[in-house]
C-alpha cells in the first residue's frame, strides 16, 4: 500500500550542529508510527521541518506518494497534517468553543456562535471522545485538554496526526484511553498517526511501526512486533555506558526527619494548592511523592524551598519547627533540588563556581569577614565539577551556558556536596538523557544509602517505582493514597493520580 | 462658581457630575485604546505623550481649517502615527515595551510642545455639546447637562469593544495573541502584526482623548494641558481589569473624584482645595492596596502581558 506520508533524506544544520542527517521513513496508511531517541536526537527538529516551522537544508515531504513543499504551518494544515504539541496550544483563558472555532480561521465580522455551536456539536457526534464545549481550557483537567487538542486538529479535517510526547502531562490511564482511540481511529482508516515519545510501553502497545534516531542519524527501526525494550534501548543510546542502577543498601529506616502537619497553601494565583498536607520521611528512605502536574506538587517544593509561604500547618525537621530560613536549611543539613533548576536554583548570568557557592560563600574558608575568597570559591568549585563530572568550559562560565544535565549535576554538586541529612528533589531528571538520568539517581539512591532522608516529587511514576521505599499520591493539593514500593500497583497509583478513589 | 452658590449644598453632586463627565472623557478614550493594546499582549506607557500630541495637533488642525471635526481626525491620526512607532519599535528581537513606552511618554510631550508653540495664543473652535438641560430652568443644571459630543463616542465605544472582543474574529484573534503568541502562531495568525495594529488603535484612541482636552475642556491648547491623565489611564484598564465597560467606570469614578476639589471650592469649602484636588491619586492608591493581594497575580491579566508575566 502506498504509504501516506513519506518522508526522504531529510537534513536540517544549525550552524555547524547538524540536527538532522539525511533522516528517511514512511508511515503507511491508517498506520501508528512512533518516533523515539533521546533528547536532542533530532525527533523536534523531524516533525517541525514537516510541519513547515523549520525550512530543511535537503529532502522532501511526500503524501500519498506525491511531493508537496510545505513553507509555514498553515500550508501543512492545508495539506492535510495536523499536530498536537507538547505544550498545549489551546489559549486557557478561552471556552473549547472559542477556541475551536479560532482554529478554523478568522471569521469575518460577527461571529455566528449558536451556529458555530451547532456545527461543532455536529462534529463532535461523529468523534469516539468529547470535550465540555462552554468550558475554559484552563478548567479543563490535563486529559481534556490534550483530547480538546486533538480534537482541534482532527475539526481542521487533519488526515495525517502528528504527536509530540502527547502523554507526558497524563495519567497511565488517560494516556492509555488516548492512545486507544487514536489506534481506533487510525484502524478505521480515519487517520494515519505519527506520535514522538520515549516511552517504550506506548511503543509496544500501540505502535505499528517505529524509528530511531541517534544524533540526527536514523539507526534502526521497523515493525515494533520485531522489537523489544532491550533492542530499542541499545538502538537510542548506541555505545555510551550508563551507569549501573546503584545498589539500594540494606532497608535501615531511621528516625523521623521531616514531618509536614495539615500543610496548607496557595499558588501563584491565589487559588488553594495545598489543602491540609500531612506526611513524614524517615532517614534511610526514599518517600515518592507521584500525581499528575499541577496537583499541588510545585507548591509544596516551593513552600519546603522557602520560595512560598505556607498558609497553615506545621513543618517539623528533626523535632525541630521549620520555616525554611538559610540557618535552618543549614543546621539541619537539608539539600534541595528543585525542578526547572536552571530557574528555581540558580542564577543564569552568574558563573558555576558562584553558584556552587551559594550555600556556603558567606563563611570560611570563602569568605574572611565580609571579603570573598574568590581562589577559594575557584577551588571547590573545581573540586566539585571534577568529582560530579559537569561538563563546563571553565569553572568561571555563566551556568546559563551549560546543558540541562549539566545544570542539574552543577545544583546536585552544590547541594550533595557536603553532609545531607535531608534531601528534597523535585523531578530531578525531566529533560535529560539516559547517562545523566542513570548518574543522578545512583546519587540519590546513594545519599539514601548513607542515611538521608529523601522527599521525591515526580510526575515520572516509572522513576518512582525505581526508587522510593514508599509512594504517596497527591491529588488536589492532598495526600490520597500511600503504598510501599513493594506492594505498589500501577493501575492503581494511577487511579488515584486522577483523583478518582 | 456662582452656580455652586445659587444651588447651595446641592451644587457639589451636581458639579461632580457635570465634572465626571468632562473629566472622564480623556481617560475613557485613552483606557479604552489601551484595553486593545494591552489585550493584545503589549503595554504602551508612552499614551501621555500621544495625548498631549492629540491635543496640540487637534487644536492646531481645527485652528487652520476652522473645522473642529478635522481636528479630531488629525488627533487621531498623530496617535496612531505615535501608537504605529511604539508598536513598530517593540516589534524588533529583544526591545523592552515598557522603556520604549517611556522614551515615547518623552519624546511625544516634547514633540507637541516644540510643534504647538505658535498655537498657543490663538482661540480654535470648540467641538460642539449636545444640550442635554434644556427642560430646566436653572442656569446651573443647564450648564452641567451641557455634554460633549465626545463624551458619547466614548460612552458607545465601551460596550462596543467589549462585545467585538466576544463576538468578531478580530477580538478573538486579539485576545488569543494577548493570552498565548505560542497559539497565536501554530494557527498561522502573526502576533507581531496584531499587536503593532492594536497598538496602532490604542494610539489613535489616545489621540482623540487628547483633543478633547484642546478642543472640548478646558478647550485651549498649553503646556500644562495634560495633568497625567494619559498614564493615570494606564493605571485604569489595570483597576478595570482589562473589561471595557469596567473602563467606563472607572473613568467616570476618577472623572468625579477629580471634580471634587472644584465642587467643594464653587459652595465655599476651600480649605482643602489642594487635597481634594489629590483625591484621583489617593483614591488609586487606595485602590490598588485594597485590591492587591500578598500572595496572588492579577486576575484576568493577558497571559503575555510583560508587567505582569
Amino acid at each position: 500500500m502506498e504509504p501516506a506520508l513519506e518522508v526522504v533524506g531529510m537534513s536540517k544544520r544549525f550552524g555547524g550542529f547538524a540536527a538532522l542527517d539525511a533522516v528517511s521513513l514512511r508511515v503507511a496508511a491508517g498506520g501508528v508510527h512512533a518516533l523515539i531517541g533521546e533528547n536532542g536526537a533530532g525527533k523536534s527538529t523531524l516533525v517541525k521541518c514537516i510541519m513547515g516551522y523549520y525550512r530543511a537544508d535537503a529532502g522532501a515531504v511526500l503524501l500519498a506518494g506525491r511531493e508537496v513543499e510545505i513553507r509555514n504551518p498553515r500550508e501543512a494544515h492545508r495539506a492535510g497534517i495536523g499536530m498536537v504539541y507538547q505544550h498545549f496550544t489551546l489559549v486557557p483563558a478561552m471556552s473549547v468553543l472559542e477556541n475551536l472555532a479560532l482554529a478554523r480561521g478568522l471569521p469575518r465580522g460577527r461571529i455566528d456562535w449558536r451556529g458555530e455551536r451547532a456545527r461543532l456539536a455536529g462534529f463532535l457526534a461523529t468523534m469516539p471522545f468529547a470535550v465540555p464545549l462552554e468550558r475554559p481550557v484552563a478548567a479543563l483537567s490535563a486529559g481534556e485538554r490534550q483530547k480538546a487538542e486533538i480534537l482541534k486538529q482532527l475539526y481542521l479535517d487533519a488526515r495525517i496526526l502528528i504527536l509530540d510526547e502527547p502523554t507526558s502531562v497524563l495519567t497511565p490511564q488517560e494516556a492509555d484511553e488516548i492512545l486507544t482511540l487514536l489506534r481506533a481511529m487510525a484502524r478505521a482508516g480515519q487517520i494515519t498517526v505519527m506520535m514522538i515519545t520515549h516511552k517504550f510501553r506506548e511503543v509496544l502497545a500501540f505502535a505499528d511501526t517505529v524509528s530511531v534516531l541517534r544524533r540526527g542519524r536514523l539507526v534502526g527501526g521497523g515493525a515494533v512486533a520485531s522489537l523489544d525494550a532491550d533492542a530499542m534501548a541499545a538502538l537510542m543510546i548506541g555505545e555510551q555506558s550508563v551507569a549501573a542502577s546503584a545498589a539500594r543498601g540494606t532497608d535501615a529506616r531511621g528516625t523521623v526527619r521531616l514531618v509536614l502537619d495539615d500543610l496548607t497553601a496557595t499558588d501563584a494565583a491565589g487559588a488553594p494548592a495545598l489543602r491540609g498536607v500531612s506526611l513524614s520521611v524517615h532517614g534511610g528512605e526514599i518517600v515518592g511523592i507521584a500525581g499528575v502536574s499541577g496537583n499541588g506538587q510545585s507548591t509544596l517544593v516551593e513552600v519546603l524551598a522557602g520560595q512560598r509561604r505556607a498558609r497553615g500547618g506545621r513543618m517539623t525537621v528533626q523535632g525541630e519547627a521549620f520555616h525554611a530560613s538559610r540557618r535552618e536549611v543549614m543546621r539541619h543539613r537539608i539539600a534541595l533540588l528543585p525542578e526547572e533548576p536552571l530557574r528555581n536554583a540558580c542564577v543564569a548570568a552568574m558563573s558555576v563556581a558562584e553558584n556552587m557557592a551559594f550555600r556556603v560563600f558567606d563563611r570560611p574558608p570563602m569568605a574572611r569577614g565580609p571579603l570573598l575568597r574568590r581562589g577559594q570559591i575557584r577551588a571547590a568549585a573545581e573540586r566539585l565539577i571534577a568529582r560530579y563530572n559537569v561538563r563546563t568550559s571553565s569553572p568561571m562560565a555563566p551556568i546559563g551556558t551549560l546543558s540541562g544535565g549539566n545544570v542539574q549535576r552543577a545544583v546536585l554538586a552544590r547541594e550533595l556536596g557536603g553532609a545531607v541529612d535531608l534531601l528534597i528533589a523535585a523531578n530531578p531528571v525531566f529533560g535529560l538523557d539516559f547517562v545523566a538520568v542513570a548518574d543522578i539517581h545512583a546519587q540519590i539512591l546513594a545519599a539514601r544509602n548513607r542515611g538521608a532522608a529523601v522527599l521525591l516529587v515526580s510526575e515520572d511514576l516509572d522513576e518512582l517505582l525505581e526508587l522510593a521505599d514508599r509512594i504517596l499520591v497527591m491529588s488536589e493539593g492532598r495526600i490520597t493514597f500511600e503504598t510501599t514500593a513493594a506492594e505498589a500497583d500501577r493501575r492503581l497509583i494511577g487511579r488515584h493520580m486522577a483523583g478518582h478513589h | 462658581m456662582n452656580a455652586g452658590a445659587a444651588l447651595g449644598w446641592w451644587g457639589v453632586p451636581l458639579a461632580v457630575f457635570a465634572g465626571a463627565i468632562r473629566v472622564s472623557t480623556p481617560f475613557l478614550f485613552v483606557s479604552l485604546g489601551e484595553v486593545i493594546t494591552e489585550k493584545s499582549g503589549r503595554i504602551n506607557l508612552g499614551l501621555e505623550g500621544t495625548l498631549v500630541m492629540g491635543a496640540m495637533a487637534g487644536y492646531a488642525i481645527a485652528y487652520l481649517t476652522l473645522s473642529p471635526w478635522l481636528g479630531v481626525l488629525a488627533a487621531g491620526l498623530a496617535g496612531l502615527a505615535l501608537g504605529l512607532l511604539h508598536g513598530g519599535i517593540c516589534a524588533l528581537p529583544r526591545v523592552n515595551d515598557t522603556a520604549v513606552g517611556i522614551a515615547l511618554m518623552l519624546f511625544g510631550t516634547g514633540l507637541a510642545f516644540y510643534l504647538g508653540k505658535p498655537f498657543i495664543a490663538p482661540k480654535a473652535p470648540g467641538l460642539p455639546a449636545i444640550d442635554l438641560g434644556f427642560w430646566s430652568a436653572s442656569p446651573q443644571v443647564r450648564a452641567a447637562l451641557q455634554i460633549n459630543v465626545l463624551f458619547f463616542i466614548g460612552l458607545a465605544c465601551a460596550p462596543l469593544l467589549g462585545w467585538g472582543l466576544r463576538h468578531t474574529g478580530i477580538g478573538l484573534t486579539l485576545r488569543m495573541v494577548g493570552e498565548s503568541a505560542d497559539a497565536a502562531r501554530a494557527m498561522g495568525r502573526s502576533p507581531v502584526r496584531v499587536r503593532l495594529l492594536a497598538t496602532g488603535f490604542g494610539g489613535c484612541m489616545a489621540g482623540i482623548g487628547g483633543c478633547f482636552l484642546s478642543l472640548g475642556y478646558p478647550g485651549s491648547w498649553n503646556e500644562g494641558l495634560s495633568s497625567g491623565q494619559g498614564i493615570t489611564a494606564v493605571a485604569l484598564v489595570i483597576f478595570a481589569r482589562w473589561r471595557p465597560m469596567a473602563c467606563l467606570g472607572a473613568s467616570l469614578l476618577f472623572g468625579g473624584a477629580g471634580a471634587l476639589g472644584p465642587a467643594l471650592q464653587s459652595v465655599g469649602v476651600s480649605g482643602f482645595y489642594h487635597l481634594f484636588n489629590a483625591a484621583p491619586y489617593i483614591l488609586t492608591l487606595a485602590i490598588l492596596i485594597l485590591a492587591s493581594r500578598p500572595d496572588r497575580m492579577l486576575g484576568g491579566a493577558p497571559g503575555e502581558l510583560s508587567i505582569t508575566k
